[in-house]
Order: structure tokens, then C-alpha cells, then sequence
């Protein structure tokens, strides 16, 4: 059974096709990667999986459910997490509380239960606590509990985005360019834990991402978009030498 | 408990004090939708003046009693902050700051028309319930109320609305639901603070909430420092007490309080207590002199 499968989805924004005729099926705990130039319509699709677009053609299917159309808080609570190509972390929150905003669409008490402190919210905020400390403790950043996530350097911004996206107990977790603006070494340490989430929380990841040594490295599909269009899918080796992937990244005649 | 205070304490200042009271609960209804979920209302006296008239008119027309009235005008200004906030909270930024500076200047206009509420002319024989121990005792419960929600789950979401709505949604944050929800719980205590506002003057006029109001509740609640509860307590009280304590200049009372905005906008851009938080001040105090916030 296919966790995610998307069927000759498109998406137009006035005249322009962002995202043209492009069909996918994301399997059960893999890691797939979505590559290609500038505008190719990455992005996009992710914006398309976690509802901020409907698509103009073509269905979506989740875990066998139609999840084209929803709202993205809905799709959000149905266990896909995302993080954001220019990190959109509550600045002014807390590490501590950003992560249990994340942890907002798989809890429960509501209005009345925070404003009267009823015995259910406070047991459900103790496991709230509890939970995004140990999945802070999973990056090292349980000791910047209470720094707004504002003042957090850069790398450790991209970690707490994740750590976020994390606390929703996702299945399908969506990673757009988790490695941008990082150095080699810290490329390397960010691929060793996007495998180990994978294998220790049971998660598919889809990443978009620019740096190819990375997608060639953690991916075990990878799938080619240009102009819209997915040109190439396969394993690693295969699109590296794929003629329209070349010709794609590299222009004609090389 | 009240005529002790009345003797013990000169009249003016009691009547300053209940003020700071009664202006803290409308500023801490105004924080929870500009301040906490970053959502810029300029009508907030539009609220007030629905529970003013509407708590006045049980009081004087059906005889009801105080605290009834006041349930009353409070649950009046948050059914038409629901209403208003449906339509209106699809909006952002400048424009939803339009929208409510509008529907303010309607429900104004409305209470000029209005004949139970006396029109132009304005509506008096409202009885005085309003003292001093009562509007502290409502400060002190929204206070406590205001402190649970805002660390609650739903209060949180309210933050993060404000820092970030995008990122929000993707947390299963339903965004629109949890702005209006904010929108309703800020004018109800808008209406709260109308009605004991009504009952402690005995006499109201649509011209007392106008779009001036409005600005000054704000002005408290930017100033302060937005989304704190100690913040917007300290903003009411200063921009409360400044224009008295400014009498001895008399005429030039208002230039002042301008000069005196502007400057502590310059120096807190964010507010007095905008960013401050307990801890910061811990982990300050622990550095001994070391750099603060």
C-alpha cells in the first residue's frame, strides 16, 4: 500500500502551469527525494500535499483517503508535518513551546479545559511537556528550553523547525531543503538524523533539496521535476544518469 | 468594604483607581485579539459601548440586578464579536484595522439613533452599582482566567497565530476558528468593562466611545508591551494616570502625553514589558549586572 499517492496532479497559477500533470507514489518508510532547478515546482507540490493549494487537476490520496481539498490544519492532524524552505518558527515562543504548538493537532482539551485548568488538560499538558522534551533532547536543544526561538543560531533553528514538525506523531514528515545555508559537516550530521528519525519513529520523509551529494546520499528514490513536469524517477543511480536529468541540470550538448 | 474606602480614601484617588480597574479589563480583552493573536482591532470601544448600553438598559428597564446586567452586556459584545469576527477575521493586518474602526463608527452611529438609549441626548438613571471592591475583584478573576488561558494549549495557539499563521495551520492549528474564538473572549471583557464602566458614571453618551477610545486602549496596550498581562497592567496605569498627574501643566497636558508616547516608543519599540519575561529576568539577576533580557 502506498502511503501517498498523487495522480496527475497540476496546478495553475493564472497562466502559468507550476505543477503539470505529475503523478507519484511515496511508499511506506522510505526517503524520497524531489530535485530539480530553480522554479521546477517543488515547492509547490509540497504546498499541494499540505493543502495550502487545492490543486487545479488530479486527486490526492493518503493512506487510501481523498486529501485534496482540505483545509491544511486537517491535513496537518491526519499525521502529515511539514517544515518550511524559509524557517517559519513562533519567534517569540519559547524552544519549549514551539514544540508543543506542534504537538496542537494530536491533543485535545480545549477552550474551556486551559481557561478553568480541569484536571484532563492538566494531565494532557504534562504529557505535552514531557514529549517535546524528549523530542528536544533528541537534537540537543532541551537545554535552550526556554530561549525564544528567535535568538537559536541558524542550525539550531532548522533542528527545532523539525523537531516541530515531529511532535505532531507524523507519518509522512515533508522536508523542504533541511539542508540550506549549512556547511558540509553539518550536511553530514543532519543526514545521519533525518535516517535515524526515519527508523526510530517509523516515518516516510519526502525532502526537497538543492545539494545533490545530500539527495544522492539519504535518498532511496529521487524523482525529477523540470518546469512542472517530473521528467526521471528512480534510485539514486539511475537519475544521476538519466539524459533529460544531464541535460536538465547541466544544458544540451554536455 | 466600599464605604470604609470611601472614607478613608480622598474620592479623586478612588475614583482614578476604579478607572485603572475598569480600563485594565477592556485593555486585557483588547490584548488577547491585538497583543496575543496579533490580530489589529481599532474598535475596541465598539465592544465597550455594546455592553455599556446593554447592561444599562437591563438595569434600568427590567430591573435587573447588577451582576445579571453585566453577565448580560458582556454576553451581548462577544455575540456581536462572534458575528463581526467570522466575516472580518479573513481579513489581515491594515484591512481588518479598517473593518473594525468601521463597525466601531456603525455601532456608535446605531446608539445615536437608538431611542431606549436615548439618543444623542445619551441614557442617565443608570444606578451606580459599580465600587471599587467589585471592579478589583473582576480585575483579579480576569487576570487569573487570562494567565490559565494564555498558558493552555488554545492559549498558545492564540501565540502562534500572531508569530507565525502559516506555520500555525501546519501544526493543525485551525486558524480561523482560533481567531475568532479570540475575537469573542476579547469583547466579551470589552463588554464587561462597558457595563461596569455604565454603572459607575450613571450617565452615558455614544460620544464617551468613540474612535479616541478606541486609540487610547490601544495606545495601552502597545505601549505596555503586547501579549503581556503584566505589560497591559502597567500601560493602563501609566496612560491612566499620566493625563492627571500632567494637570500641572495644565493646557499643555496633552502635548506632553504625545512627547512622553513618542519617546518610550522610541526606546521600547515593543513595549514596556513587550519581550520580558520571568525567566529573562532569573537568568539576569543570576549574571548579577550581566546584560539584561
Amino acid at each position: 500500500m502506498n502511503i501517498l499517492e498523487m495522480t496527475k496532479i497540476s496546478e495553475e497559477f493564472g497562466g502559468l502551469r507550476a505543477v503539470d500533470n505529475v503523478s507519484l507514489s511515496v511508499l511506506p518508510r522510505e526517503i524520497l527525494g524531489i530535485i530539480g532547478p530553480n522554479g521546477a515546482g517543488k515547492t509547490t507540490l509540497f504546498n499541494i500535499i499540505t493543502g495550502i493549494y487545492v490543486p487545479t487537476e488530479g486527486q490526492l490520496l493518503f493512506k487510501e483517503r481523498r486529501i485534496d481539498g482540505l483545509a491544511p490544519h486537517d491535513i496537518a492532524r491526519l499525521g502529515i508535518a511539514r517544515t518550511f524552505q524559509n524557517i517559519r518558527l513562533f519567534g517569540k515562543l519559547s524552544v519549549l513551546d514551539n514544540v508543543r504548538v506542534g504537538r496542537y493537532g494530536v491533543t485535545r482539551s480545549g477552550f474551556w479545559s486551559g481557561l478553568l485548568r480541569l484536571p484532563g488538560g492538566r494531565r494532557e499538558e504534562k504529557e505535552t511537556e514531557l514529549r517535546a522534551i524528549e523530542l528536544l533532547e533528541l537534537v540537543g536543544l532541551a537545554d535552550k528550553r526556554h530561549e525564544y526561538a528567535q535568538y537559536l543560531a541558524y542550525g539550531e533553528q532548522r533542528r527545532l523547525e523539525i523537531v516541530r514538525a515531529l511532535a505532531l506523531d507524523p507519518s509522512l514528515l515533508l522536508l523542504d531543503e533541511p539542508g540550506a545555508g549549512m556547511n558540509a559537516g553539518e550536511k553530514e550530521e543532519l543526514m545521519a538524523f533525518v535516517r535515524s528519525i526515519r527508523d526510530q519513529l517509523e516515518l516516510t520523509i519526502i525532502l526537497v533539496e538543492h545539494d545533490m551529494n545530500l539527495v544522492m546520499n539519504i535518498c532511496e528514490r529521487i524523482a525529477v521535476l523540470n518546469y512542472g513536469r517530473k521528467i526521471a524517477e528512480g534510485t539514486p543511480a539511475q537519475v544521476k544518469n538519466d539524459e533529460q536529468v544531464i541535460q536538465s541540470y547541466l544544458g544540451a550538448g554536455v | 468594604m466600599d464605604a470604609f474606602l470611601n472614607q478613608t480614601i480622598d474620592a479623586y484617588y478612588l475614583r482614578i483607581m476604579i478607572i485603572i480597574g475598569i480600563n485594565i479589563i477592556l485593555a486585557l480583552g483588547l490584548n488577547l485579539i491585538t497583543g496575543v493573536t496579533g490580530q489589529l482591532s481599532m474598535g475596541h470601544a465598539g465592544f465597550m459601548s455594546l455592553g455599556a448600553y446593554a447592561s444599562a438598559i437591563l438595569s434600568i428597564q427590567l430591573d435587573a440586578p447588577f451582576a445579571l446586567a453585566l453577565l448580560g452586556g458582556a454576553l451581548v459584545a462577544a455575540f456581536f464579536g462572534f458575528l463581526i469576527g467570522i466575516p472580518t477575521l479573513r481579513l489581515e493586518g491594515d484591512y481588518l484595522a479598517m473593518v473594525t474602526i468601521g463597525f466601531a463608527e456603525i455601532i456608535r452611529v446605531f446608539f445615536l439613533n437608538f431611542g431606549p438609549g436615548g439618543k444623542a441626548v445619551g441614557l442617565s438613571g443608570i444606578p451606580q452599582n459599580t465600587g471599587f471592591t467589585v471592579v478589583w475583584l473582576l480585575v483579579l478573576v480576569v487576570i487569573i482566567l487570562n494567565r490559565q488561558l494564555l498558558t493552555s494549549r488554545v492559549g498558545r495557539s492564540f501565540y502562534a497565530i500572531r508569530e507565525n499563521e502559516i506555520a500555525a495551520e501546519s501544526c493543525g492549528i485551525n486558524t480561523t476558528r482560533v481567531k475568532v474564538l479570540a475575537f469573542t473572549v476579547g469583547s466579551l471583557l470589552g463588554g464587561l468593562g462597558g457595563g461596569l464602566y455604565s454603572h459607575y458614571m450613571y450617565y452615558i453618551n455614544p460620544q464617551d466611545f468613540g474612535f479616541m477610545k478606541s486609540i487610547e486602549l490601544l495606545n495601552m496596550v502597545v505601549l505596555g508591551g503586547m501579549g503581556s498581562i503584566p505589560g497591559t497592567i502597567i500601560g493602563v496605569v501609566l496612560l491612566t494616570s499620566l493625563p492627571e498627574m500632567l494637570r500641572i501643566v495644565d493646557e499643555y497636558r496633552l502635548l506632553f502625553y504625545g512627547a512622553l508616547l513618542v519617546i518610550l516608543m522610541i526606546f521600547r519599540p515593543n513595549g514596556l514589558l513587550g519581550d520580558v519575561r520571568i525567566y529573562d529576568i532569573k537568568k539576569w539577576w543570576g549574571k548579577k549586572g550581566g546584560r539584561g533580557t
